[in-house]
């Protein structure tokens, strides 16, 4: 087993083996439309989730940040390289 | 988000609240901060790390690469009132230049400030030449701020 190279993304699996057999729908599926509502001079998305700060784990919600500048960071993973 | 954590100081003086978003679970967070981002900061980060598993925060931020199951680079200034000002996404391998946050987020504070009275031109930075919009600046910007002196 020679080692792979390991780049900024985190590595995921995917399934192996046959192609998954297609479903037959009566009906065409209509795949949604995808929209991000996110665009400056509107407003932020507000979001809820859990998150580690100064060694507790605890709940966030984007708009408990009113009245404050807030800097929203995405990044792809801990223990990544840049 | 080590260059993040290292100015911690200057985002805070500037009263900004940082929040980073990854796939990450927090108990991943808590043993990068402690193994590694303590080491580059002077302490703990003191930001909230945001643990987004399945994604649906970047999605909604258009982000999220669902290929690989990660979160792209995406940074948003988000103002008092809850709004956008500025936003910049990149693909992962290369980082974002933080000196350019900070400084785009003293120039929206002073057009805040000022309640949109004084604007700023490229470049600008505290102290330098802000313009004031009206019907008597139209065609005249050459005349009060030059791109070779002012920027």
């Amino acid at each position: 087993m020679s080692d792979e190279a390991v780049g900024c993304a985190r590595p995921t699996g995917a399934t192996v083996g046959e192609p998954p057999t297609e479903a037959k729908h009566e009906i065409p599926l209509r795949e949604e439309p995808k929209m991000s509502t996110v665009k400056v001079g509107s407003k932020a998305p507000d979001f809820q989730a859990p998150a580690y700060y100064r060694g507790k784990f605890t709940s966030i919600k984007l708009s408990d940040f009113l009245g404050q500048w807030v800097m929203l960071c995405f990044y792809p993973g801990d223990f990544t390289f840049v | 988000m080590s260059a993040v954590a290292a100015n911690y100081q200057t985002l805070q003086e500037l009263g900004v609240e940082v929040i980073s978003v990854s796939v990450d679970s927090q108990f991943v967070h808590k043993v990068w901060n402690e193994q590694e981002l303590s080491k580059m900061a002077e302490k703990d980060v003191p930001f909230h790390m945001v643990s987004d598993g399945a994604g649906n925060v970047g999605k909604i931020y258009g982000v999220y690469d669902e290929d690989a199951g990660v979160e792209l680079r995406g940074r948003f200034i988000i103002d008092p009132d809850g709004i956008i000002q500025a936003m910049e996404v990149m693909t992962p391998p290369v980082g974002r230049q933080l000196s350019e946050t900070i400084r785009q987020i003293q120039a929206f504070q002073h057009v805040r400030a000022t309640k949109g009275a004084e604007v700023c031109p490229a470049g600008w930075t505290p102290g330098k030449k802000v313009l004031k919009p009206g019907p008597d600046l139209v065609g005249n910007v050459w005349k009060v701020w030059s791109p070779l002196k002012d920027h």
